[in-house]
């Protein structure tokens, strides 16, 4: 996120596209549902009428995956009506031209033959977005899980650039990430072209320097390979060998069953996870690590913010911290990895890392603080780009609207869309052994709409069986107007609806990222 | 903005324009009760708790709700305002239970502590009709005892102005007025979505963690601070641990959050204790999981990793480090990868 969460609230306007703010992000949700209250124009753009959407001024309920679509037409709407903070875009952006012309051809009419949208309602929100003293855009998975993932994200940071509402307070480009520490772990350089603070690897003069911290000779400098590609590596016989700490790529990849597939086909797989999960039951050796509660560390939170996790128990029976599983391996493969306590390794984090440099756990004991922080005494940064970016000027990137890898037909008729419920977590490994939550959420249901549903004979409760190119589940059908016609949605917690084995693994080229949130499903009724 | 001078028995202290006689007090570091106030919630100045004497005034002042005024002069213990706290007490206790011998809030119980502070033992001078509603329980997360409602109604504020749900309000009238969703449900039959926000500024024990208060008592908990495991907000909360176990989760003063959890943060935290959990390295011997020592363990795979790197070459490895684990244990994986593997083959699951 560029901005805080707190800031949310004191937003004029608020762009939530491809959210499910409240059931994904409970508590960023409460600042959504405040600025509401506090008289804020919420509008929301998303094929489901989600409880968020309920709230919103406006909801355009487009179709799967027309986003670029939408905000080129709300930016052809902002240009051809002069609405454009001039301004900011002379002084902080280039090549706008590029933008105009692309976007000339998105008029609400013709944006409207794409998403579904109404043309009058596409000028309405993009006259509010250009005008509001502060505007901020939220999104999630909605807008990255598509071959055009990338993009979406360009369309709208284009869309921020051109009307200024990026580098002060309330406004900004703000992904709302899905995971305790997704951010940390890019932040870490757990990506295959970065090192920590996103320092690329094929600099010499940062290989040079991690080479001469880490005391080893020679960095790689080519840039590895995804998760994506790690799993077609292993399927292709290029990828012998993997080690997959807390991941459970058979349940969350696209395609599972070809994920589990090229998994055993792997010479040796070791997988470090605190349950033996679907993945590391593929595993030749599986090594016990310890939970959030039974060690000390850090996590990176979407806004940036490091913050404290503390140890409050010992790690249960032979388990162990993670970070000495990592070290003792790395010991034992010739390598002296030695830290008396995750604090020591955060001091050498920041030793390496310009953005993390001035973090420490003596400064962390005061509360959290939002990278980059460069020093010691500096206070940290709530609010990216002010008054610059850091590549300098803005660039506009224009990008066409192009449809999702799999559009329905008479196979296979219908969108299928994955997400989360409030009350689950991802694989569900956690989630469904709390007790309660899965005492509360026992059962996972397909949401169709009752138009769909009266097609198909389908009643409320109904068992149906939900087939792609790829895979099929079975599971309950709930008849709702959540979904609208044409489009079936569940979640991908319940390992007994193993929905990933139906999704299309086809990914964006730049980001990788699989294109979870379309593809074409048949429903039938089991007898 | 302006300050204004009060006097809070014969102390003199400036607040700003707009704060109460509460907040001039808390600032003194002199003690009024409340039961209904809350920094974060509108100020209904309803329960009374909190009344002082204001010199001019006829009757008791609401310190909680009334701003205090340049020249004010305020006593918070005299003997009218003690016995209209006394009287309230004997009041609320008249319909109470009274059973904290049992009950999980003992030892953190405001209107315990009150009774104790003020020398009440029990409501018998107002002796007369009591609840008796059933205990709802229908859910897996908290337990509503109703008959140990003192009707603050911070639930319903909390509930309304910070969760945004207004799932409960009060209903009735009277002796029979209660707190409920509407039609008189239970919660499990509402709109509840079982944050347990509300669950979290009940200042008796009429809403209480079902398994928090029946696995410790109150005295027993050592409170570690920490962050939330599952989606990438960062609330802080608050574990409660009771001999080596994690029995609760309890708001603190979050950075991003305040008070504020959702259901996963609140109550999905049992995964903790599991019998599921591993607790040993496994070898697969025979298509067979077989527990093995540590030594063996490391040693089989930093063998097996170091002859896959020697035979193909470093790029034939590849490793998935976890958008779940510390930032430390990440760093220590991509330093593994690439410094002593020798690759840059390393992802994690941000994409999914």
């Amino acid at each position: 996120m560029t901005n805080p969460i707190g800031d949310i609230a004191g937003a004029e306007f608020i762009l939530a596209i491809g959210t499910n703010t409240t059931e994904s992000h409970p508590i960023i949700g409460l600042q959504v549902k405040k600025a509401v209250r506090q008289g804020s124009i919420l509008v929301v753009a998303d094929p489901r009428k989600t409880e968020v959407a309920d709230l919103a001024k406006s909801h355009l309920q487009i179709k799967s995956g027309s986003d670029i679509a939408l905000l080129n037409g709300m930016a052809n709407v902002i240009i051809s009506e002069d609405l454009y903070n001039k301004e900011f875009v002379a002084e902080r952006t280039e090549d706008f031209e590029a933008l105009k012309s692309v976007a000339a051809k998105y008029t609400p009419e013709y944006t409207e033959g794409i998403t579904g949208v109404p043309a009058a309602a596409i000028r309405e929100v993009a006259r509010e977005y250009a005008k509001a003293e502060n505007a901020t855009i939220l999104y999630t998975m909605g807008i990255t899980q598509h071959i055009c993932g990338t993009h979406n994200v360009f369309a709208v940071a284009n869309l921020a650039m051109l009307c200024g509402q990026i580098g002060k307070p309330h406004s900004g480009v703000n992904p709302l990430r899905g995971q305790n520490n997704v951010q940390g772990a890019c932040d870490m350089g757990a990506l295959p072209n970065v090192f920590t603070g996103y320092q690329p690897v094929i600099s010499d003069e940062v290989r040079a320097r991690f080479e001469s911290n880490w005391g080893c000779k020679q960095l790689p400098a080519k840039p590895g390979l995804t998760v994506g590609e790690l799993l077609e590596g292993a399927d292709k016989g290029t990828v012998k060998g993997m080690y997959i700490m807390g991941e459970n790529p058979v349940l969350s990849d696209p395609d599972a069953d070809h994920a589990a597939h090229s998994l055993k086909k792997l010479e040796f797989l070791v997988v470090q996870d605190i349950f033996l999960t679907e993945t590391a039951r593929l595993a030749d050796v599986v090594l016990p690590g310890a939970s959030f509660a039974e060690k000390d560390g850090t996590f990176s939170n979407t806004e940036r913010r490091v913050q404290r996790v503390r140890k409050a128990v010992e790690p249960v029976g032979n388990a162990r911290p993670d970070w000495r599983i990592i070290c003792d391996v790395a010991c034992a493969m010739g390598y002296a990895m030695q830290y008396d306590s995750p604090a020591d390794i955060m001091k050498e984090i920041a030793s390496v890392t310009p953005s993390y440099a001035g973090i420490s756990y003596e400064r962390l004991e005061s509360g959290g603080i939002q990278w980059p922080c460069p020093t010691a005494g500096h206070p940290g940064t709530p609010v990216l780009h002010v008054g610059k970016f850091s590549r300098g000027p803005g660039k506009f990137h224009p990008v066409e609207y192009v449809p999702p890898a799999e559009t329905p037909d008479e196979h296979y008729p219908l969108v299928l869309s994955t997400g989360r419920r409030r009350a689950h977590y991802h694989t569900g490994t956690m989630t469904m052994r709390t007790g309660a939550l899965e005492v509360y959420y026992s059962k996972e249901h397909l949401e169709i709409n009752s138009a769909d549903a009266a097609k198909l004979g389908v009643k409320e409760g109904d068992m149906v069986k939900v087939t792609s190119r790829r895979g099929s589940v079975e599971l309950m059908a709930r008849l709702t107007e959540i979904v609208p016609e044409g489009m079936v949605f569940t979640s991908f917690h319940f390992p007994e609806v193993a929905i990933n084995k139906l999704t299309n693994p086809a990914r964006d080229s730049i980001a990788k990222i699989p294109e979870l949130k379309v593809c074409s499903v048949k429903v039938e009724k089991i007898a | 903005m302006a300050d204004v001078t009060l006097t809070i028995n014969g102390i003199g202290v400036s607040v700003p324009e707009g704060s109460t006689i509460l907040d001039a007090a808390r600032k003194l570091g002199v003690f009024i009760p409340t039961f209904c106030y809350d920094p974060e919630l509108s100020r209904p100045g309803s329960c009374r708790i909190c009344v002082v004497e204001t010199k001019g005034s006829k009757n008791l002042t609401v310190s909680c709700a009334t701003i205090a005024r340049d020249g004010m002069v305020v006593e918070t213990d005299t003997p009218a305002v003690l016995e209209a706290r006394k009287t309230i007490l004997e009041l609320l206790l008249a319909n109470h239970p009274e059973d904290c011998l049992t009950c999980g809030r003992n030892g953190d119980c405001r209107l315990q502590d009150y009774a104790y502070m003020y020398g009440i033992r029990s409501g018998s001078k107002f002796a007369g009709e009591r609840h008796t509603y059933p205990l709802e329980d229908d859910n897996p997360f908290f337990v509503r005892d109703m008959n140990k409602c003192i009707l603050c109604g911070k639930c319903i504020r909390m509930c309304a102005e910070i969760q945004g749900n207004n799932v409960v309000d009060f209903a009735y009238r009277g002796f029979r007025t209660k707190v409920t969703p509407a039609m008189d449900t239970s919660l499990a039959g509402s709109e509840c979505v079982f944050c347990g926000n509300c669950v979290a500024v009940c200042p008796t024990g009429a809403l209480q963690e079902k398994v928090l208060r029946s696995s410790a008592r109150t005295w027993e908990i050592k409170k570690v601070r920490t962050t939330c495991p599952y989606c990438g907000t960062g609330c802080n909360f608050d574990l409660n641990v009771k001999d080596g176990r994690v029995v609760g989760v309890t708001s603190c003063d979050g950075d991003v959050n305040g008070r504020a959890l959702c259901v996963k943060g609140r109550f999905g935290y049992g995964f903790i204790h599991h019998p599921d959990r591993l607790t040993s390295p496994l070898i697969k011997k025979d298509g067979q999981f077989v527990k093995a020592t540590w030594e063996e363990a490391i040693g089989l795979v930093a063998g097996q990793l170091g002859s896959i790197r020697d035979n193909y070459g470093p790029d034939s490895l590849g490793v998935l480090t976890s958008a779940r684990c510390t930032n430390e244990e990440n760093y220590l994986l991509g330093k593994l990868t690439r410094a002593v593997i020798g690759t840059n083959n390393i992802d994690h699951c941000a994409r999914l």
